[in-house]
């Protein structure tokens, strides 16, 4: 019963990780209809910025915040330089411009910080059954989620970035700058992946070592649904429990499997996702 | 002095790729006047109010001005802040939005939560069935609440000027009539000004002052309603009545 209570706890600890990084891809999913498969590269580099201001401030923290707001300032910039200029055109143009940045970002970062493992510290003890990082990781998700949640419902704010995702057209006739809102999203988007970068970068650094979380990401995000920030949460949480029971039980070597199977069950009952309702549209 | 017209559209042209689709059309509304633009499938019509509300770029050498600015270059998110508000065909109601978020939505770029919120009330008033669906999504409304709620948003800007496009869409006669009579109630309460396209010649003809016809992109014919009604040939050749 206890290795049960633990790997249920450290599935939780996992998956609140992925749920930041697939909250990251569906937020620009549903903004765009673009999967950034960039954003593993863009936390990557906040992620290394974070470590270059914690070594020469000693402070965890400073570098935290620098991670989150060079992660905005990242997602920003990519936005308005990159994405923009093919926003409009087909699909598979904004896709292969994530995939170029990726592997453009990440070799820079090679060149940069070379291709070793650098040791990068947890926020907080790490040790012991559901430890105080795993605990700081899943509140920090939780307290994103809510502000989310705050944002799209409540604000203004959240309305106008909305009504530009779903209907561009009609937000452009009602005042809305459609551009500044998808620029916004992708900046809150990116400040997410950097958050999601923090918390699954400990113990070592290196310039993939995102890879895989990010696959989890995007499983996470296609179980909970990309049109659902709050599914990719719940897909989030879930996968970190059944991939951390699959480990357990069945052995680790099995877990990317696992995840694999997972997305290929899912689309192929409820390709919208598990927490995606579909919605009739007139148009 | 004379008061400058509301709408003032001089020599404007567009074009889809190499389909010109309007040619040097010309137009003057005035304040509180109701003006129809008419005119078969293809004519222009939608183009004309989506050039004029910053939808299509317009030619070189076209001009938009609106109570005297020159507003011909300007996105659609600017120009309702000059005063232009455009109901495009079909409503353009956010299926996946609430009616009230839907509505909340039209008055956002006026500062002042107070005043947004004094606003929406009016429209609910204004559209009794709308008030009693508030919380739900819009998609799940019938055709005519969706236009009333598209003609709701829109009026949550306070506009000068409302185009309007095709509200008769796909809607019940007994609907259109109480569209078509919302349309004279706000000029004569509020002074709006209203472009309407339609389709429904004979119907819009009785309740605006005056209208143009447009074929290929280019004003065929242009006078008060009366006029238009009256000429037989006109009739017969564009307005299929």
């Amino acid at each position: 019963m206890n290795h049960f209570i633990d790997l249920t706890l450290n599935g939780i600890a996992n998956g609140a990780i992925y749920a930041a990084l697939g909250l990251s891809l569906v937020i620009i999913y549903q903004a765009t209809r673009v999967v950034n498969f960039a954003q593993p590269a863009l936390a990557l580099i906040a992620v290394y910025l974070a470590y270059a201001v914690y070594l020469a401030t000693g402070s965890y923290w400073t570098g935290f915040a620098v991670a989150l707001a060079s992660g905005t300032l990242m997602g920003v910039l990519a936005e308005r330089l990159l994405i923009r200029p093919v926003h409009g055109r087909s699909p598979l143009s904004a896709i292969i411009v994530t995939l170029g940045l990726l592997l453009a970002l990440q070799g820079a970062a090679g060149m940069v910080w070379g291709n070793g493992d650098y040791s990068f510290p947890y926020p907080m003890d790490f040790r012991g059954r559901f430890s105080p990082a795993g605990a700081f990781g899943l509140g920090a998700v939780a307290v994103v989620t809510l502000l989310l949640f705050a944002l799209y419902r409540f604000t203004p704010l959240g309305l106008r970035m909305r009504a530009a995702a779903l209907h561009p057209e009609s937000a452009r006739l009602s005042g809305v700058r459609v551009g500044l809102m998808l620029t916004a999203g992708w900046g809150i988007a990116s400040a997410i992946g950097a958050l999601a970068g923090m918390l699954a970068a400990p113990p070592f650094l290196s310039p993939n070592a995102l890879d895989a979380v990010f696959v989890y990401g995007i499983a996470a995000a296609v179980l909970g649904g990309l049109e659902s920030p709050f599914g990719a949460v719940a897909g989030g949480l879930l996968l970190g429990v059944g991939l951390s029971y699959v480990s357990g039980y069945a052995g680790p070597e099995l877990t990317t499997l696992a995840a694999l199977a997972i997305l290929v069950v899912v689309l192929s009952v409820r390709p919208d996702g598990l927490f995606t309702r579909p919605v009739a549209r007139k148009v | 002095m004379t008061e400058p017209p509301i709408l003032r559209i001089e020599n404007l042209s567009t074009r889809y790729g190499a389909v010109r689709a309007l040619r040097s059309v010309n137009m003057t509304v005035r304040r509180g006047e109701i003006c129809a633009v008419l005119g078969a499938n293809g004519a222009g019509k939608t183009t004309l109010l989506r050039t004029v509300s910053g939808l299509q770029p317009p030619d070189p050498g076209s001009r938009v001005l609106v109570d005297g600015t020159d507003v011909t270059r300007l996105p659609a998110e600017a120009m309702v802040r000059h005063g232009v508000a455009h109901v495009p065909e079909g409503g353009g109601v956010i299926a996946e939005l609430t009616v009230e978020e839907n509505m909340r939505l039209g008055g956002l770029w006026r500062a002042g939560r107070r005043e947004r919120g004094a606003k929406a009330a009016e429209m609910f008033e204004l559209f009794p069935p709308l008030a009693e669906r508030r919380t739900r999504h819009a998609g799940t409304l019938s055709g005519g609440e969706r236009q009333m709620l598209a003609i709701g948003r829109a009026l949550m800007a306070r506009p000068r000027v409302l185009l309007l496009d095709e509200p008769s869409l796909g809607l019940a006669p007994l609907i259109t009539r109480r569209i078509m009579r919302l349309l004279q109630d706000l000029r004569a309460g509020t002074g709006l000004t209203v472009v309407l396209v339609e389709q429904n010649a004979a119907g819009a003809l009785s309740v605006t002052d005056h209208g143009l016809v447009l074929s290929q992109g280019a004003v065929v014919a242009s006078g008060s309603s009366g006029e238009l009604l009256a000429d037989d040939r006109m009739r017969h050749a564009y307005l299929g009545f």
